[in-house]
């Protein structure tokens, strides 16, 4: 059971032309993105004659470097609120026993069963009547609601295996709940803070539907929705396009790839609870 | 709704072993820090409260009037909104869609997802790669997914060339022009880019697969099947569930995929709830109808996570 025996091969071999399978949309779409408009070869075809020139095109005609700006603005504003709001509002529902921290839990988790369509509309008209629309601050507070669950779940139910020695002996030192939270909590809870970091990055930064709403209409749009104002607007030319899929797709991927690691990690021990 | 809760509780009770405190550091806990940190509490409230609890209880209410968004009329209509979408062709089937979209993607992607995890938790030299391979799509954009495969997807597009190098030209279709199969290439899409999610997950489940016990069934002579059934499947238990919760949840709210590789056509066939939701609300002028499905969907959404909770959380959801 612990050899490499030729059935292990005929297994690897199946498995590297599954992966290859898997993969090749991606090879395709940076192949395509690298050759010129005119090249009329097989999308397979490895490019021949490189050329960067659709990059170029792309990162200037659909404003791809404000996107990106306004993209990174909302996620980092918005996940940072997340996991400060919502560590800190786990950590009495983790320790406390009492009936309302039980009924509070109750209360966020209902969050977790309702669909974002609809408080989507209602929400719309009060960011409307704010005067937020077409303003990226108005997605930030709305992110920073819309995980709270999700996130506040998270450091529950870690924040809850925690042994309380540590606090214990924080407050017998003469640390407030603030300070037990601040020197003793939050340093011990960093693994599921990363989890929550990274499943809410990417959630923030891969939303379409909301910033088409919100945004609708200002020069302020995030990636996803300059990518689909730009596609509508050049759909025939599949090379430009493929050249602005890559350029918006590498930070995640860059990213990705550097952190393969923890970012699987985080994947599977976030939504294992 | 309460099976939201006692799932939440049941996972976090899982993942939580180390929870058997002693009984006086919990009263001297609730002691020291009970009465002050309710505060703590509050941010969060209010963000939750403001964003996603009022609004929804308000978006429940105008499903019951003939609002348009914009007009001062807000009449009380009953559940007039909720009969349009039973006689409206284009209503009925946004219904139909996405409940096939969520079981076929609930089915295929969870089905794909276990054979590669169980692929890869193998002797094979290849396995970590393929782990980094098989789950990258799953962090890309689902717009950039969605633009990629409607190009691979296009009459001319790389799937047809690759099908005709091969000689397989009676495979060849316009696969989302074609009213039949559009559909099923958007589902085969989202498959594409969340088998690997799955896979991680299912992957975590069998890190508690115990080598010994598998070992012992091969040599009373199981084989691979009743191996997976026996041994394999009781510690996946949890995984199955929370693969199954998420890929039904992801499916019944489909939408960046859809409006991207079709907006709902060709005609309406694969108008989802979520398409029609917002062609109803932001290009129709007509809030209530749109907000009236966003209701049904939430009701869709709430049976199907708590019925399936329920069929296997029995089996051991939380061990």
């Amino acid at each position: 059971m612990n050899r490499y025996t030729w059935r292990t091969f005929i297994l690897e071999a199946v498995m590297v032309l599954v992966g290859i399978v898997f993969f090749l949309p991606v090879y395709i779409l940076i192949n395509l993105a690298l050759k010129k408009p005119d090249d009329a070869s097989s999308p397979l075809a490895p490019a021949t004659s490189l050329t960067f020139q659709n990059f170029s095109d792309a990162w200037s005609q659909a404003n791809l470097g404000q996107a990106l700006v306004t993209s990174a603005f909302v996620t980092v504003f918005s996940v940072a609120i997340i996991v400060a709001i919502s560590a800190l509002a786990a950590y009495p529902l983790a320790r406390v026993t009492k009936r309302w921290s039980r009924w509070l839990f109750f209360i966020f988790m209902i969050g977790l069963l309702l669909p974002f369509q609809l408080a989507l509309i209602p929400l719309y008209t009060t960011i409307r009547d704010l005067g937020l629309l077409g303003n990226p601050v108005s997605l930030v507070l709305y992110y920073a609601g819309l995980q709270v669950p999700f996130s506040v779940f998270l450091y529950t139910g870690f924040i809850r295996a925690v042994p309380l020695d540590y606090e214990e002996a924080a407050s017998i030192d003469g640390a407030g709940p603030m300070r037990s939270f601040f020197s003793v909590i939050f340093p011990l809870v960093r693994p599921i803070t990363g989890t929550v970091i990274i499943l809410n990055v990417l959630h923030v930064w891969n939303d379409f539907l909301t910033p088409l709403l919100y945004l609708s209409g200002s020069s302020q749009q995030t990636v996803p929705v300059a990518l689909f104002s730009f596609v509508s607007q050049y759909v025939s030319q599949w090379n430009l396009v493929f050249a602005g899929l890559v350029i918006t797709i590498a930070p995640i991927l860059i990213a990705y790839f550097a952190m393969q690691k923890t970012i699987i990690k985080g994947f599977a021990s976030g939504l294992k609870g | 709704m309460s099976s939201a809760q006692s799932q939440s509780l049941a996972v976090a009770e899982a993942a939580a072993p180390a929870s058997a405190l002693p009984r006086r550091a919990q009263k001297f806990s609730a002691r020291r820090i009970g009465a002050v940190s309710w505060w703590f509490v509050v941010p969060a409230l209010a963000f939750y409260f403001f964003v996603v609890l009022w609004p929804s209880i308000e978006g429940g209410a105008y499903a019951f009037t003939n609002w348009d968004g914009l007009s001062a009329t807000k009449d009380f209509v009953g559940l007039a909104q909720f009969q349009r979408i039973l006689t409206d062709p284009a209503g009925v089937g946004a219904v139909v869609h996405t409940l096939v979209i969520a079981v076929a993607i609930t089915l295929v992607q969870n089905l794909v997802g276990l054979l590669l995890a169980l692929g890869v938790h193998t002797k094979i030299k290849s396995r970590n790669i393929l782990r980094v391979a098989l789950f990258t799509p799953a962090v890309i954009t689902p717009v950039a997914t969605g633009y990629l495969w409607k190009y691979l997807m296009t009459p001319d597009g790389a799937i047809n060339q690759i099908l005709g190098f091969f000689g397989l030209t009676w495979l060849q279709h316009d696969w989302l022009g074609d009213s039949n199969i559009a559909l099923w290439s958007i589902v085969a899409t989202v498959v594409w880019q969340f088998a690997g999610y799955s896979m991680v997950i299912f992957l975590a489940g069998l890190q508690g697969v115990p080598e010994d016990v598998l070992e012992a069934s091969t040599l009373d002579g199981a084989g691979p099947f009743r191996r997976f059934w026996y041994v394999v499947r009781p510690e996946l238990a949890p995984a199955i569930t929370i693969n199954l919760m998420l890929s039904i949840i992801g499916g019944l709210k489909l939408f960046d995929q859809v409006w991207v590789m079709t907006s709902g056509g060709p005609g309406t066939s694969t108008d989802t709830m979520s398409t029609l939701i917002y062609k109803n609300a932001f290009q129709f002028g007509d809030f209530s109808y749109g907000i009236a499905m966003a209701l049904v969907l939430t009701v869709f959404v709430a049976i199907l996570s708590s019925a399936q909770y329920k069929l296997l959380g029995k089996q051991g959801g939380s061990k």
